[in-house]
């Protein structure tokens, strides 16, 4: 079986503008979303107190906030998840009670209340340890963007590495913006996705790219223009079946995963898919803008770029 | 053009037969065990106490399936959990208080793999329950403890040499000592510089208020905190000992926190008190006066003499102890073994501070010749640790306590010594529990998304790509294979997220393998004959591979560097995934299709879809 026998190259660059502007309308929703909704952190970012508690039968919601604001806490949430039987508990950190003392203190009570209460998980995290969480987050962000821009410069030419970052910030930015419109819980596993997206979706650009090259080295005649549909078309095969199994393994994870990996998985799925997007249709067309030629890709043996070619730049 | 060496198999043979010894341990399940381990440092792990436990159980006719020696204790393995509880209870009778006897799970593996050290992969807390705390240690309660100690080093010292001073108080870390003339203040400075060198003095002032500032160096105040960290973690160890958990973690983490992980521990609030619990140690006389057979004998009836105590020294002899307290262990700033100058017998080191050095110096020079009893008082026990007599006056705040059997007994006490008490408080900073049937379930959630992935994977790829679709998938079943012995070997430890990373893992390798079975497409449409497509195919790919799989690495690494607990489980398994996948997807998979097509004559056409 063969999906994908596509005899012309798709004029893709042609299209540049269009899917550029795709892009940056997303981008900027994503931001706006980012900035007026913001993310909406879980634990291990704000510090507080989360509890997974499973009943033997129907959880009385009512009775067990009853049962908490007896206790005198503030800011509790206490809401259904997965099933009727399993209440999730929410907590801020407070100044007065540590949280050992905190946990400690629900726990006991909902199980005097109730003593079928089964407390399955409870995840407790400090305030500076949520603050250390965010700057290490952030850190790493930074040092997978430098360490890929480092090593495509290397391998190929700036102007692939500021490419392929920009489209691979892109992704990253509207992982984001769907996260913060939906009010997903951002936790640490949706960080490491995102991270792990990061190093993927440069994959899908690096495939693009080594096509270019090895065009510019077989296709003497040809304008970069032509060279990079070329690559873009003759990839685009495997673009897509690789693509497709990494989905299918990620929604393998959204079905049997449960809680914990479901939001893991959404960060990777829309990762995945504007990662086909960003990395074909917004890295190319960025390359090509910056200019990239057969001379400063393969090297100082060739020739001085043509007329015709460099007028591409902007 | 499509042939490998013969070693190149045989190289790849024997990676996959490993990969499948060091995969199976996984397959054999667990079967419930007791594990007896010593409660306090001084007991060892030998012969002598399998023999005893062993003993122990054929006595009570309680079957067993196996008894073994490891670097925490014993472990005997039972058939089923009655015969498990059972046997628990009884070592605790017989064994008593000296040893933790605890409930476990021990892998079922066959003796002949655990002789290559073949062990199941090691599960994190959120796969098989259990808490997780992390205690922040407050460093500037044990800088502030050592400048207060400090004060009281400065006060006797200047007191015999008589120089006189109007005012010592601590600022802070800062210890300040206030002087009426300039000559004063200067000499006092040379002298407590001799003496505690590793201050930094500075004299300032004017006009009959003049005074001296005393500084810890940064390297002083590392050293202190070092050794806070080091004593909280030992005294955690021993309490944690005491709870009876099985295979327990306490580690350092960064300069001023502690990792605890109790597997299987349910009881939270029992963890927590005993975690937060503080120990004391103290240092009172012993009443030679009511030490005859008769009185002790009385006192264990019931009858103690007024103005004592009854305690039990480490061999269970009873020892009459005055209430009053000498010394409480705060006043110990080191302890340490060494030998005996004279006759080269053990002792151990106490380093006292100042004022604890002035009090040992009265009592033992109005004390020659009477027992002193060191006692540890922990959870409302106490306990004499021991009761050497007193030879000579003893000042300068350094006490060796002798009647050591040997070296190891030294260290051992020294180290009960200091990890009596915290050195400086802690709290928790983060507590995560995970009750065992969310465990068990996460694994459960963690294997089905794999393996349906992993099937529907290999559907799509054998009706996409035919054979090649065929050989991608036994590819990334090696890969897997590979993975999951790694992991075993290396006892990473396997959480959710790191099942995940597996999952995700398998997900991307295929791309290695699309991309190769693309090219060879390509090569083929070009019209090139079927074996030059292929070795066109996997050499024109392993670039692109190689490319792609360095930019995941990378991103791998920053994980692996900056996250911690979940997120750090997930970098190990995302970039080990990557170098197998390396090997699998390139290596192994050519080394199929040589094998099938390689050394053919003439083939039609490839049945690659």
């Amino acid at each position: 079986m063969e999906l994908f026998r596509i005899k012309k190259d798709i004029p893709f660059m042609s299209y540049g503008r269009l899917t550029t502007s795709i892009s940056l309308i997303t981008f900027i929703l994503a931001v706006f979303f980012l900035m007026h909704r913001g993310l909406h952190y879980g634990v291990d970012f704000t510090g507080g107190t989360v509890m997974e508690v499973h009943y033997p039968t129907t959880a009385n919601i009512g009775k067990i906030r009853e049962v908490i604001d007896n206790t005198g806490l503030k800011d509790v949430t206490v809401q259904n998840f997965g099933s009727s039987q399993d209440v999730l508990i929410r907590l801020p950190v407070k100044k007065e009670l540590s949280i050992a003392q905190l946990s400690e203190k629900i726990s006991s009570s909902l199980k005097d209340a109730d003593s079928g209460a089964e407390i399955r998980r409870v995840e407790s995290v400090g305030s500076q340890v949520g603050e250390e969480l965010y700057e290490n987050g952030a850190l790493a962000l930074l040092l997978v963007c430098a360490g890929i821009m480092g090593y495509l410069a290397l391998r190929f030419e700036w102007r692939f590495a500021v490419a392929a970052i920009i489209a691979n910030m892109h992704d990253v930015i509207i992982i984001l913006g769907f996260f913060a419109f939906f009010q997903w819980e951002f936790n640490l596993t949706v960080l490491a996705a995102i991270l792990a997206v990061l190093g993927y979706s440069v994959n899908e650009s690096v495939v693009v790219f080594d096509r270019v090259r090895e065009n510019f080295k077989k296709m003497r005649k040809a304008s970069a223009v032509h060279v990079i549909d070329n690559a873009i078309t003759r990839t685009m095969s495997r673009t897509i079946i690789t693509h497709l199994m990494t989905q299918t393994m990620v929604c393998s994870m959204l079905f049997f995963g449960g809680e914990t990996l479901h939001n893991f998985s959404l960060a990777l799925t829309i990762g995945i898919l504007f990662g086909i997007y960003s990395s074909v249709l917004v890295a190319c067309p960025i390359a090509m803008w910056l200019g990239v030629s057969r001379a400063n890709l393969i090297g100082d043996a060739e020739k001085k770029p043509k007329e015709d070619e460099a007028a591409l730049a902007p | 053009m499509n042939r490998y060496p013969l070693w190149k198999y045989v190289l790849i043979g024997t990676v996959i037969v490993i990969g499948l010894l060091y995969t199976i341990p996984n397959f054999f399940g667990e079967s419930p065990a007791v594990q007896i381990s010593p409660a306090k440092t001084s007991l060892k792990v030998d012969e002598s106490l399998l023999q005893k436990v062993e003993s122990a159980l054929k006595l009570a006719n309680i079957p067993f399936d196996g008894v073994f020696l490891d670097a925490s204790g014993v472990k005997v393995r039972f058939a089923n959990t009655d015969t498990q509880l059972l046997a628990k209870d009884k070592l605790v009778s017989t064994l008593g208080k000296d040893y933790t006897v605890a409930l476990n799970l021990v892998p079922q593996t066959p003796n002949w793999l655990q002789s290559i050290g073949a062990k199941p992969m090691y599960l994190g807390l959120d796969l098989r329950g259990g808490v997780h705390f992390l205690l922040q240690v407050d460093m500037k309660a044990a800088l502030d403890k050592a400048a207060e100690s400090t004060v009281g080093d400065f006060r006797m010292s200047l007191r015999k040499e008589k120089i006189n001073y109007y005012g010592i108080e601590r600022q802070g870390q800062v210890v300040v000592i206030k002087f009426e003339s300039e000559a004063e203040a200067t000499k006092a400075r040379n002298l407590l510089a001799k003496d505690f060198s590793d201050l930094t003095y500075k004299v300032s002032g004017s006009d009959k208020d003049y005074s001296v500032t005393a500084s810890m160096s940064t390297m002083a105040q590392k050293r202190i905190q070092e050794f806070a960290l080091k004593q909280n973690l030992q005294t955690l160890h021993n309490r944690i000992n005491e709870l009876g958990v099985a295979e327990p973690i306490v580690q350092q983490q960064g300069i001023d926190r502690i990792v605890v992980q109790l597997p299987g521990v349910q009881d939270t609030a029992k963890a927590k008190e005993i975690l937060g619990r503080t120990a004391t140690l103290e240092i009172r006389m012993v009443d030679e006066e009511k030490a005859d057979m008769a009185t002790l004998q009385k006192a264990q009836n019931g009858q103690v003499p007024f103005g004592d105590e009854l305690y039990f020294d480490r061999d269970s002899r009873p020892v009459l102890v005055k209430k009053s307290v000498v010394l409480t262990g705060d006043r110990i700033t080191d302890a340490g073994p060494g030998v005996n100058g004279q006759n080269g017998s053990s002792v151990v080191n106490v380093t006292l501070d100042g004022r604890g050095a002035g009090i040992f110096k009265n009592v033992t020079r109005e004390n020659v010749g009477k027992r002193m009893a060191i006692l540890l008082i922990e959870k409302g026990s106490t306990e004499v640790v021991t009761a050497p007599v007193i030879n000579e006056e003893i000042g300068g705040g350094r006490v060796q306590i002798s009647g050591m059997a040997n070296a190891q007994e030294a260290t051992d006490i020294s180290l009960l010594l200091r990890a009596g008490a915290l050195a400086a408080p802690m709290e928790i900073i983060e507590e995560r529990t995970v009750g065992p049937s969310m465990g068990e379930e996460n694994i459960k959630r963690g294997v089905h998304s794999t393996l349906w992935g992993f099937a529907a994977i290999a559907v799509m790829m054998i009706i996409y790509y035919m054979v090649f679709g065929g050989v991608s998938v036994m590819a990334l079943g090696v890969n897997l294979l590979l993975l999951v012995a790694i992991l075993s070997m290396l006892q990473a430890t396997l959480t959710l997220p790191g099942l995940a990373a597996i999952a995700l893992a398998l997900g991307m390798a295929i791309d290695a393998n699309v991309l190769i079975n693309e090219r060879i497409r390509e090569e083929l449409r070009n019209g090139n004959t079927p074996q030059a497509s292929i070795h066109a195919g996997y050499d024109r790919a392993f670039d692109t591979i190689l490319d792609s799989n360095v930019t995941t690495l990378i991103a791998g690494l920053a994980l692996f560097m900056f996250g911690t607990g979940p997120i750090k489980g997930f970098a190990v398994v995302h970039v080990l995934g990557i170098m197998t996948s390396m090997f699998s997807a390139v290596l192994v998979s050519r080394a199929m299709v040589n094998l099938l097509y390689g050394y053919r004559r003439k083939i039609e056409r490839l049945p690659i879809g």
